[in-house]
């Protein structure tokens, strides 16, 4: 027997820092040992590395303090442990693939973490409670939808390594498939916690599955058609994937019914089965999957087989960081950083990684669990949500657990969407939790608003 | 710099990336923030065992005699008023927590200012609170009803100190 009651949570903002200064010091750790491990001596670069990181890592720590300061402590540290990770993993592809500083992806990244970073600081200072969000669910949705079929736009969309997702302007490309996740998440999240009762109510039973009514599956229908829409369109498996789990996965939050998962899975496989009779493309990556090794996939790319086999020598332990040779594999440090980590940490690095990214989402989740509100319950679990899915896609595909899809490993891989996309969420989330573990107001205490006489005014 | 420098280095980033995780596990573990779950013993040390926290914030939680006796003075109504609820039988037995005027939520949902670990109870059962003559206790629609004796309320109805009102397995009474 037991009863359950609150407690004054703390806020736990020196926890964040112990960790983030535990987190920074990871970081020059692993940055010191490439230096070593390649030049054979500490790299002068540290310094002015090591400076810009710290930097962004107190400002960010600052703006929590004083501007959410009961935000969930642990969130902070593991995003900044895995970009800095990433960012020596970026460094040491540079040093082996002889680039200088002029042309350095690290300082590129590093410039593209301090801007993330900056709009993150900037989420948290203006919004104030992210139930305002919820008064843009609409606009959301049409951004979302606009964004995620952008790269479709004649002389603007750019086709890539026979995707396409992205958009260029002038010199910049941008990926606006990473932010349509954040945003279409918002519109999930507003649009579900209207419908849900409506969404929930029991049809027909089925080999004891309580199905939804038949007129209530518009919605799944939509979001199906438009997930196999961008994987015809755009020829990209990750973003179609992610966006339709993203859908279902709310909605089974939303509505407690698991029918929903199992329609959505059954709706997945027919997508997926058609797709692979009918496109040559989604073949291809299907016969990399299967027969990865076998003469006809290695003729079409030998990209994931160097992966792996990068992964098989880095063993257990990994050579230790600049001994492998993750360069071997083309982006290595963007679609293909896990098999890089795998080389050079092993699987007992990587499985640390991985736990980073567990922990991550757990705390997503737990602050979707903590939310007093249905929008920032949902909200917040189908961000959590998004990152796993994301992480299982690129994990899964380099490890031949499901077919390769270009989407980004969040935080670890180069790119500028990627780190913008996966900041604004953590900022997200850090204010979600903020409102969350945040004490009730007592109700008994006095109001010295409710004590003051109303006052009167009486123009002219 | 020596190669066992760099096997050193190597181990140790390993070891520390281990470390984080592990100290993260351990703010998670005692961070599992917003609720504090208080294992009960059996009913026996009822007036020993200290009473666990009712729901909600801090000043208000303190069972209503242990509070500064200030406080009771400033109360104008009749000095029979109840100001406590016990909970008299049921899991939760020897329980007290005070009543407020504004109203006290009874349910198993974890937002109730006592909140029923009992099969028979619905999330929102019920509330009790200060009406013109007295306190009233409301059914909010509850799945098995709230009893005062035999009779099941339909109404939001009066009671006093010592009527025994039971949810489910509860019991619970006012007390002055």
């Amino acid at each position: 027997m037991t009863t359950v009651s609150a407690v004054s949570s703390r806020k736990g903002r020196n926890v964040e820092l112990g960790l983030l200064v535990f987190a920074v010091a990871i970081v020059a750790l692993a940055y010191i040992n490439v230096g070593v491990a390649v030049e054979g001596a500490i790299p002068p670069s540290l310094v002015a590395i090591g400076i810009g990181f710290v930097g962004i890592t107190a400002a960010f720590h600052v703006t929590m303090r004083l501007r959410a300061p009961y935000a969930d402590p642990l969130i902070l540290p593991i995003a900044t442990l895995l970009n800095g990770l990433g960012l020596v993993m970026i460094h040491r592809l540079d040093l082996a693939n002889g680039r200088d500083l002029g042309e350095s992806m690290a300082l590129r990244q590093l410039m593209w973490s301090a801007i993330a970073a900056g709009i993150a600081i900037a989420v948290l200072i203006i919004l104030r409670d992210h139930r305002i969000l919820r008064r843009y669910t609409y606009l959301a949705g049409a951004f979302g939808f606009a964004l995620l079929l952008l790269p479709l736009v004649p002389g603007l969309g750019v086709e890539n390594y026979g995707s396409r997702i992205w958009i260029a302007i002038g010199p910049f490309s941008f990926q606006p498939g990473e932010v349509a996740k954040i945003v279409l998440a918002v519109f999930f999240a507003g649009y579900l916690v209207q419908t849900r009762d409506a969404l929930s109510v029991a049809g027909r039973k089925i080999l004891g599955l309580t199905l939804p009514r038949a007129r209530d599956l518009g919605p799944i229908l939509v979001a199906w058609m438009l997930s196999v829409g961008v994987l015809v369109l755009e020829k990209d498996l990750g973003s179609s994937l992610l966006f339709f789990g993203l859908f279902v996965a709310m909605l089974y939050v939303a509505t407690e019914r698991t029918s929903w998962v199992a329609i959505g899975l059954l709706l997945f496989g027919i997508g997926a089965w058609v797709a692979n009779l009918l496109f040559s493309h989604v073949q291809r990556r299907v016969l990399l999957w299967l027969d990865t090794f076998s003469r006809e996939a290695l003729d079409t790319s030998d990209q994931l087989a160097r992966g792996l086999m990068g992964m098989a020598s880095g063993g257990m332990l990994g050579t230790g960081l600049g001994r492998g040779r993750p360069q071997e594999t083309y982006f290595a440090e963007s679609d293909f950083i896990i098999p890089s980590f795998g080389e050079e940490i092993g699987l007992v690095g990587v499985f640390a990684l991985l736990l980073l990214y567990v922990l991550l989402i757990e705390r997503g989740l737990r602050t979707a669990i903590g939310a007093r509100d249905g929008f920032g319950k949902l909200l917040a679990s189908g961000l959590a949500f998004s990152v796993a899915l994301q992480c299982f896609v690129v994990v899964g595909g380099v490890t031949r657990v499901i077919p390769l899809t270009g989407l980004t490993m969040p935080f670890l891989s180069q790119g500028g969407s990627s780190l913008l996309a996966n900041w604004t969420l953590v900022a997200l989330l850090l204010r979600i939790s903020d409102h969350a573990r945040r004490p009730v107001p007592d109700p008994e205490a006095p109001n010295p608003v409710a004590n003051e006489q109303t006052q009167v005014v009486k123009l002219r | 710099m020596s190669e066992l420098t760099i096997t050193l280095m190597r181990l140790g980033l390993l070891v520390a990336l281990w470390a984080f995780v592990f100290a993260v596990v351990g703010v998670l573990r005692g961070d599992l923030y917003g609720t504090k779950v208080t294992p009960r013993r059996a009913a026996a040390g009822r007036g020993a065992t200290p009473r666990p926290v009712p729901r909600g914030a801090s000043p208000a939680s303190v069972p209503a005699e242990q509070r500064p006796v200030g406080r009771r003075f400033n109360v104008r109504s009749s000095d029979r008023d109840p100001n406590h609820l016990r909970v008299t039988s049921g899991p939760l037995a020897g329980t007290s927590l005070p009543l407020r005027e504004a109203g006290i939520l009874i349910g198993r949902s974890p937002e109730s200012a006592l909140v029923l670990e009992d099969d028979f109870a619905s999330g929102r059962h019920a509330r009790i609170y200060k009406g013109a003559q007295g306190w009233i206790v409301e059914d909010l629609g509850s799945t098995n009803g709230t009893f005062i004796g035999p009779q099941r309320l339909t109404a939001p109805t009066p009671v006093t100190a010592g009527t025994e009102i039971r949810f489910g397995t509860t019991v619970v009474e006012l007390r002055r």
